[in-house]
């Protein structure tokens, strides 16, 4: 089955979750046995790719992709944007899909988020195949409590409408599409993202990339992190708040926030006003050893999330051992159950979580080692045989 | 000869469960069972309240007439101390239904502990103890001198009936599990390896578990079960034997399986059904005891439940939490008891109700099936942190009664 593939990002050029998704979910349907073009917005060499076409829509290098904004943020997102904003590359991307399903004539058009939805659209119009809408994330869940940018939901919005099927990858998602956008449930399918172990490589942590941290711990501290983009979604105010007041109760606490992002000055204002300046970590941007060992240092992975509609990164902190703390607002706890949930605004609950599992030995390995069968039970495999039923189900019955 | 008999012996319990009780509440409030949330299946009352009214106040009642129609209908219960204090404060009129019952003088109640507690697997003198205080409350109650054991969750070893025969009770209650008794069936007396007078009484579980798990199963294949299905497997089972022991949680009766499942008419109706064969009748366990010699010797060195296809104790203590949890518990032992603080040594000892233990197991989160998760808790561990907050206000507490720090 010749299968377009609409995408913003592929691994290692990937800002977020999304381009690690889109690579292992088109691995496991080319093994299913789908024909794949994927279309990315820049011109880029990806290794391991060998299963399926990768084509460049532009010849922008691929920080070029957003124009000169950064990744996520759709707030600069509009019609009069500065001589090569985002909308000038969703043109270009638009125009090469066009030209391309010329050649290709796909049998199903599978198009990821907001940024590929116009291409879909088009190429839905110019050949008749059916238009499958991945739902990754909507601009709600972009935004936090602002609305956000409203091109982007009335883009979303088309793309729902137009859809032949959707899919949504949790059930928070899945309702936020009901609600919002007003789509009947019955035409969203929820297949939840799943995890490649074995592409997380096995290189042995290296207790020298956080060596201070290593020496609290070897003092009894528990380690407590998240590895996150600072955004309003991700609800780190509610975190740290929730530190201070686990320090409180228990000293022997310390947080890592691995990541960065437009909140990291306000966090840390934060926490100096609440007092924990010196238990609160920040390390900035991190990829590679840094990333993979700001997990292995972990004792306990928060996920304080306002708004998550899946959350990859718990399931990674599972694989490197760690103890999972999540928001019932993250989409990644309808697959998971050997974990503590709480709302993201529940500072007190989330407080109470963290110091149990840092007194208790018991409960830090129950967790961890529960979590550790569960997360390995879910397949890319399973999602690709789903996407496969969906494709034959809406095969040749596209509705214009 | 004697008749042969089906001994009809009903659990009825209810534990203190604990509130959401945080790491901020500790060494400030000590209502650890006292959850706020009326909706909540942590709060105590409404939980109580409810099954009041779904299974104690209606099952009681038809007892009662079974008991008046058919002067052979026998009936025992075990009654926990916890059941005990909650129905005083809530349901004075249940204890009233449980005193009328017995009043018929065919009613028996079995002995156990107090407080549904494990302490016979932690210290012997607790346990000891707790079943005095249950013997005591029995006997005010109800006027009735207890003469048949069964421990928590029929949790068995030679060594619970050696202790059993030497504090002279006539009979013991225990789980009828294949791979101990081999040939052997459920359906007769035996007596426990290593005793000389006591005398053991097995639950025939399959047909226990036809009324108890089975009766609204839908997918079963023998659903929808009648009354005369029913007493058909009975008397075909009993057949020559002496007793079918019908061991069972008292709520299956409108609790587990609702009232619109049909379960209190198809009790009804069985009980009649299977005293219309003159070779039928009913006993209370401790008549069963007294009337039927022990046919043979059963022998179970490691302990045997009534709990799960495993038939042990991993529910309640077979992973770490539930482990650290009890260690943690009875290790206070003396201390508490020294202080002689009875709102302390009776918060300490609520905590000791198996239930809290179970609602950490994790084999069904591990399995991959939730759903068999039964608790009023989102996850084991929610369950663990609760407890181990109100076991280290516990500690809180000792320390004004103690010099020194709070271990742990």
């Amino acid at each position: 089955m010749k299968i377009l593939m609409l995408g913003w990002e592929l691994p290692p050029h990937n800002s977020g979750g999304l381009g690690v998704a889109c690579y292992h979910m088109s691995k496991a349907l080319a093994i299913e046995g789908a024909s794949i073009d994927f279309v990315v917005p820049y011109a880029a060499n990806h290794p391991d790719t060998e299963f399926m076409s990768v084509h460049a829509a532009t010849k922008l290098d691929p920080l070029g992709r957003y124009g000169s904004m950064g990744a996520y943020d759709s707030s600069f997102a509009t019609e009069d944007a500065a001589a090569f904003g985002i909308r000038e590359v969703q043109r270009q991307y638009v125009q090469f899909v066009e030209k391309l399903v010329k050649k290709t004539s796909p049998e199903a058009i599978h198009a990821h988020d907001w940024l590929t939805i116009e291409a879909g659209i088009r190429a839905k119009q110019l050949t008749g195949a059916p238009l499958i809408v991945h739902v990754h994330a909507t601009e709600f869940d972009r935004s936090g409590d602002t609305y956000g940018n409203p091109l982007v939901h009335e883009i979303e919005y088309q793309g729902l409408m137009m859809a032949d099927r959707i899919i949504a990858v949790s059930n928070i998602t899945k309702s936020v599409i009901i609600q919002k956008y007003d789509i009947p449930a019955d035409k969203i399918e929820v297949i939840h993202n799943a995890i490649d172990t074995e592409s997380l490589g096995s290189e042995p942590y290296d207790k020298r990339t956080y060596t201070y941290l290593e020496a609290l711990r070897a003092e009894g501290y528990t380690v407590v992190a998240t590895v996150t983009r600072f955004t309003i979604q991700k609800g780190l105010v509610h975190f740290i708040k929730a530190a201070a007041r686990a320090c409180e109760k228990y000293h022997k606490l310390v947080f890592l926030l691995a990541g960065d992002g437009e909140q990291r000055d306000e966090l840390i204002r934060l926490s100096a006003q609440l007092g924990i300046a010196d238990k609160v970590f920040f390390t900035g941007f991190v990829r590679g050893k840094q990333w993979r060992d700001a997990y292995s240092v972990a004792d306990i992975f928060v996920m304080s999330s306002v708004s998550e509609p899946f959350g990859l990164t718990a399931l990674e902190a599972a694989h490197y051992n760690s103890a999972l703390v999540i928001t019932r607002q993250s989409g990644v706890g309808e697959v998971l159950h050997n974990i503590f949930k709480y709302d993201f605004w529940d500072t007190d609950t989330l407080a109470n979580q963290m110091i149990g599992i840092a007194t208790s030995k018991a409960l830090a390995e129950n967790l961890k080692q529960n979590v550790k069968h569960e997360y390995a039970k879910l397949s890319w495999r399973d999602v690709a045989q789903q996407c496969m039923q969906l494709y034959k189900t809406l095969h040749g019955k596209a509705a214009l | 000869m004697s008749k042969r008999g089906i001994v009809l012996y009903l659990h009825v319990h209810q534990p203190f469960r604990v509130r959401q009780y945080s790491v901020f509440d500790t060494a400030l409030h000590h209502d650890y069972f006292n959850e706020a949330d009326t909706n909540s299946d942590r709060n105590n009352e409404k939980v109580f309240r409810k099954v009041v009214e779904k299974s104690y106040r209606p099952m009681n009642k038809l007892l009662l007439t079974l008991l008046k129609r058919h002067p052979e209908f026998r009936v025992s219960f075990s009654i926990t101390g916890t059941f005990i204090e909650q129905a005083e404060k809530w349901a004075p009129d249940v204890l009233e239904s449980f005193r009328q019952l017995v009043a018929t003088g065919r009613v028996d109640i079995v002995s156990e502990t107090y407080y549904h507690s494990l302490a016979f697997f932690y210290s012997r003198s607790e346990f000891e103890r707790q079943v005095a205080m249950h013997r005591k409350k029995i006997k005010e109650l109800f006027n009735i001198d207890t003469s048949v054991f069964r421990n928590t969750e029929l949790a068995y070893n030679d060594a619970l009936a050696a202790w059993a025969d030497e504090r002279g009770f006539k009979g013991i209650l225990a789980e009828g599990w294949d791979p101990v008794l081999g040939w052997r069936s459920p359906n007769f007396v035996y007596r426990p390896a290593g005793t000389r007078n006591i005398k053991l009484l097995l639950k025939n579980y399959k047909l226990s578990d036809d009324v108890a798990f089975r009766f609204s199963n839908q997918a079963w294949e023998q659903w929808p079960l009648t009354a005369h299905t029913y007493n058909q497997w009975t008397n075909a089972s009993i057949d020559s034997s002496q007793v079918i022991n019908l061991l069972m949680d008292y709520e299956t009766f409108g609790e587990h399986q609702w009232k619109d499942t049909g379960i209190f008419e198809f009790f009804e109706s069985f009980v009649t059904m299977w005293l219309e064969n003159p070779d039928n009748t009913f006993y209370t366990t401790a008549e069963a005891v007294q009337v039927h010699n022990a046919v043979g010797e059963i022998s179970m060195p490691h302990t045997v439940t009534w709990a799960d296809t495993e038939r042990d104790l991993t529910a309640w203590l077979g992973n770490s939490m539930q482990q650290e949890a009890l260690k943690y518990l009875y290790e206070l032992e003396d201390d508490i008891l020294r202080t002689g603080d009875p709102t302390l040594i009776d918060d300490w000892r609520k905590l000791q109700t198996s239930d809290h233990v179970y609602y950490m197991c994790t084999k069904w989160f591990t399995d991959g099936d939730v759903h068999a998760y039964f608790s009023p808790y989102e996850s084991p561990y929610d369950a663990f942190l609760y407890f181990m907050n109100a076991l280290r206000d516990v500690r809180y507490r000792l320390m004004a009664y103690h010099q020194g720090g709070i271990h742990g």
